[in-house]
């Protein structure tokens, strides 16, 4: 292949170092207006009166909403939420009115003068007590909430989906195994922390039509979920989205853009910009569910996983309608990369007065596999089976069998497990520097299927130019994983000409096709195999008059270097622009029209999981399997921890472009590492106390370890030139390596993320004492 | 209260009616139209606004307006010259040290000024320089690689 596997450089790099691509808070529009937010201070409270009369004498002013105009709920999967607060406000920080006004100061001070009175209402501020029968109810009207039929809520409590996988006899195989050992594990609340924050404008016109310019990572998405909620037909609705200061998942659903749009439409024809501050980031963009997972684990003397059973409560936050869908696929990945007979597992999704929780880069599986890869490591050490061996009897091997029932046509598991062990040098004992510096390696592994609706779609168009250059357009959005790279990369294979002849336009729905979202590892994959789709249209399209105008065959003829061959004659070659707009006859009249290529794509016989026990012929489009290794040095005097190395060797199928997919790996790895060193959302009675990057820290530059980034491709048979996504899954064992190198290195075992030097001395002094 | 500021962008001069709250970030941004430096924080946390006010790197959205009268400034937009692309620039993309580019141009503004303070740094001390600048996206590898492209092969701004 001449282009695919290729490091092409990226395409979007030009105008990200001259500082001109355009993110939404660069755009700055004539006549425009700034919205500000007045929010709750309190984490559950009946909001009893709003004055906004003092607000809206302010001069400068245009307008001050409140929930009470717009009352209507939505949601991705469950239709509980509401942009304003109604009636009640369910989370700290949660907005109950907004301004926009002439200046941003203006409307600063005008939330200032908005008058809430509150009845602070008892909080639950703790998934587990929130499921206790006793728990304040958050939604107490759920049960006559809008869902779809493959969630269940349960009216009455505070639990919004409880899923369920069963599979085999789990009671029976407990009772036949020779271990059998629970622990449970927790995973607090983090952040995405993209760089640039929430950003959206919304300008509505007097003929009805209202644009939104969103910092978003689904405009199809984001504008199915406005035009339900404000009422507003799909032709009216424009969204556009430029470039993505990162998402990570946070840019996945519709949040500022339900607050921009009503101060629109009542201030018609004046754009409404709203800006999120970092403070705002941490408190009103999605946050990632906390979890508490408890896993009970059978085993034989030979090393044979017999059963699961796992307990998975979520920490939902204030709304759920997309948290749901988390929860379900936590529960069908809930065993790992591994083949077990007998699992029963239970993952709850409850509702809290904390942030909202949403998807966060590797949706789920990050916090499970925290758990999962950790209690194999402890699992081994109880049984007295090396941690190795345990994972290279039940890893599940191409022809195996998934949590779900599914047969494995391909896995990358033992080649992965096998290049990590090796890279790390896992069987070398760690060398230590200082008596009280205590080195330690870890593996864990990693699954990850793409949780999204059986039937979701993606489509892409190509157009060529009448000098055979290209247009091609998609809604998939280059957030940063390189999306727009890597899909030229597949049109160029295609058509056989250099990238740089193909300009890549996305995230405009009144332009570009329909694509369902850029979430789920699911990219390079379902709009990979569009965009192929479409190239490989149009290039059939061309031949189909080249055949008139070359005097042969279609089979005869193909694409090369810009021209359509004579592949028995390769001499006999016309330009392919000679095609561009169709072709002309010797009499002068002309057939065929432009070029241009149509590619619709939806994942081939993926068919919904059975509702009662989650088992399904193939329900997810495809698994992502892969490994990290991690060396630690844990200080025991201070108690930091310092990773000295990572590697990563994941199943990517084919790799398209290798530097984008090594700066997506050991980006992965580097916030993986953040994650399981520092990073936890502090929550207080539901306030959050750590909403700056002082108190919540991220690695910088000067923490990186060293980073090895290998593959072991094998191709999916669905996939463009056999790929798969890999974006998230490449985060999910970075956490649960370096915990059980932690655990190597000082003998102590960390069940709850982050480890802080707090956690270690005192494990330490623990341990001691004993 | 408007201040009267007489400052260089880019090497062109810049005169300007400033309000005394007003951040050089937001004077770049909403006065002169150049939107490179980003807003991340607000608050010099995240470096995503990092441009070079008289040789030393700064975070724009720490320095008041007034304080600019008499000041050198350069911004990503004044990094390449006549299209021709800064040495970091060209290594920034063919490392791929960036992915979504929100902090890429705080991240060369402060290459550019440790590179112009010391042209052969060592690996620990890019580490360092550019530890003030957060990406969430590339894991810093491209970064402090694509830097030490530039130390090693330039010498004076010319490739050696």
């Amino acid at each position: 292949m001449k282009y695919v596997g290729e490091s092409l450089q990226r395409v979007d790099s030009y105008k990200k170092v001259t500082g001109s691509a355009t993110f939404v808070s660069d755009v700055k529009l004539a006549r425009m207006l700034y919205a500000q937010v007045k929010r709750s201070p309190y984490p559950h409270a009946k909001i009893l009166n709003i004055d906004i009369s003092e607000a809206v004498k302010l001069p400068g002013v245009k307008c001050v909403i409140t929930g009470e105009d717009y009352k209507k709920r939505g949601g991705l999967y469950l239709e509980d939420r509401n942009f304003l607060a109604v009636g009640t406000a369910k989370y700290c920080g949660e907005a109950v009115a907004a301004v926009a006004a002439e200046t941003l100061d203006i409307a600063e001070a005008a939330v200032e003068l908005i008058k809430v009175d509150y009845e602070e209402l008892p909080a639950v501020t703790n998934a587990i007590d929130g499921m206790k029968p006793d728990a304040p109810l958050i939604h107490p009207d759920l049960g006559s909430y809008k869902v779809i039929p493959i969630f269940f809520p349960q009216p009455g409590t505070n639990i919004s989906h409880h899923y369920k996988l069963r599979k085999g006899d789990v009671d029976s195989a407990f009772s036949t195994a020779d271990f059998v050992t629970e622990h449970s594990f927790f995973i607090p609340h983090i952040q995405h922390v993209p760089i640039e924050p929430h950003a959206a404008i919304a300008l509505y016109e007097s003929d009805g039509r209202m644009t939104v310019w969103a910092s978003c990572q689904s405009p199809y998405a984001v504008r199915q979920a406005l035009s339900a909620s404000f009422d507003i037909p799909l032709n009216k609705i424009r969204v556009i989205s430029q470039a993505v200061g990162g998402g990570f998942g946070s840019k996945a659903g519709t949040t500022l853009e339900g607050i921009v749009i009503p101060l629109a439409k009542r201030c018609q024809g004046r754009p409404v910009k709203l800006v999120y501050t970092r403070e705002d980031e941490f408190e009103n963009a999605y946050v990632r569910q906390g979890l508490h997972a408890t896993i009970k684990t059978g085993i034989r003397k030979d090393g044979k996983i017999v059963a699961l059973k796992n307990r998975f409560i979520w920490d939902g936050g204030a709304y759920t309608e997309y948290g749901v869908n988390i929860v379900k696929a936590a529960g069908y990945a809930s065993p790992g990369p591994y083949d077990v007979d007998n699992i029963w597992t239970d993952s709850y999704c409850v509702y809290t007065n904390h942030p909202v929780g949403g998807p966060y880069r590797g949706f789920g599986m990050c916090e499970i596999h925290f758990a999962i890869e950790q209690n194999i490591d402890i699992v081994a050490k109880e049984t007295s089976i090396s941690e190795v061996e345990i994972r290279r009897i039940n890893g599940l091997r191409k022809g195996g069998i998934t949590g779900q029932g599914e047969k494995m046509i391909v896995s990358g598991y033992h080649d992965c497990l096998e290049t990590v062990l090796k890279e790390i040098e896992y069987d070398k004992p760690c060398v230590n520097t200082s008596p009280v510096k205590l080195r330690g390696k870890g593996i864990a592994a990693c699954w990850k299927a793409p949780s999204m609706p059986t039937d979701v779609a993606s489509s892409a168009i190509i157009r060529m130019n009448e000098d055979g250059t290209f247009f091609l357009m998609v809604s998939a959005m280059d957030i940063g994983q390189g999306s727009d790279t890597v899909l030229t990369q597949i049109a160029a294979e295609v058509l056989d000409v250099p990238p740089e002849n193909i300009t890549i336009r996305t995230g405009d729905t009144d332009h570009t096709p329909y694509e369902w979202q850029t979430v789920a590892s699911r990219t390079t994959y379902c709009a990979g195999n569009a965009v192929k789709l479409a190239a490989e249209d149009l290039k059939s399209k061309v031949i189909e008059l080249a055949q008139i105008k070359m005097c042969a065959y279609k089979r005869e003829l193909e694409f090369q270097n810009g021209f359509v061959v004579n592949k028995m004659h390769p001499e006999n070659r016309v330009p392919i622009q000679t095609f561009a707009l169709g072709l002309t006859l010797p009499d002068g009249s002309g057939v065929g029209g432009p070029a241009i290529g149509v590619g619709t794509f939806v994942v081939p016989n993926n068919m919904n999981a059975d509702k009662y026990t989650g088992m399904g012929e193939h329900p997810v489009a495809f698994w992502t399997i892969g490994f990290n290794g991690a060396e630690v040095e844990v200080d025991t005097e201070t108690g930091l921890i310092k990773v000295l190395k990572m590697v990563s060797c994941f199943d990517p199928g084919k790799v398209i472009n290798p530097l984008t997919y090594q700066g997506q790996v050991e980006g992965a790895m580097v916030q993986a590492m953040g994650t399981v060193l520092w990073e936890e959302l502090k929550l207080k009675d539901g306030h959050i106390l750590n909403k700056n990057f002082v108190d919540y820290k991220i690695a910088t530059a000067y923490d990186i370890p060293e980073l090895i980034v290998k593959v072991a491709e094998n191709a999916e048979l669905t996939g463009p030139y056999g790929a798969r996504g890999i974006g998230e899954p490449v985060m999910v064992p970075g956490a649960p390596a370096i915990a059980n190198a932690v655990a190597n290195a000082i003998g102590c075992r960390f069940t709850r993320m982050p480890i802080t030097p707090d956690d270690v001395l005192n494990a330490l002094k623990g341990k001691n004492k004993k | 209260m408007k201040y009267k500021v007489s400052f260089f962008v880019n090497e062109e001069p810049v005169e300007l009616y400033v309000p005394a709250n007003m951040t050089l970030l937001y004077v770049l941004r909403d006065m002169l139209n150049l939107t490179g430096a980003k807003d991340g924080c607000s608050a010099g946390e995240c470096g995503a606004c990092t441009v070079i006010m008289d040789g030393k790197p700064v975070n724009g959205c720490l320095v008041l307006a007034p304080e600019l009268d008499g000041k050198h400034i350069t911004t990503v937009e004044g990094l390449s010259k006549n299209g021709k692309l800064s040495p970091l620039q060209e290594a920034f993309i063919a490392h791929a040290a960036l992915q979504c580019g929100f902090c890429t141009p705080g991240f060369l503004m402060t290459a550019t000024a440790l590179l112009d303070e010391d042209p052969h740094p060592t690996r620990e001390q890019i580490m360092k320089g550019i530890s003030g600048n957060l990406c969430r996206c590339t894991g810093y590898k491209s970064i402090i690689e694509a830097i030490e492209d530039v130390a090693s092969h330039y010498e004076g701004g010319k490739r050696i």
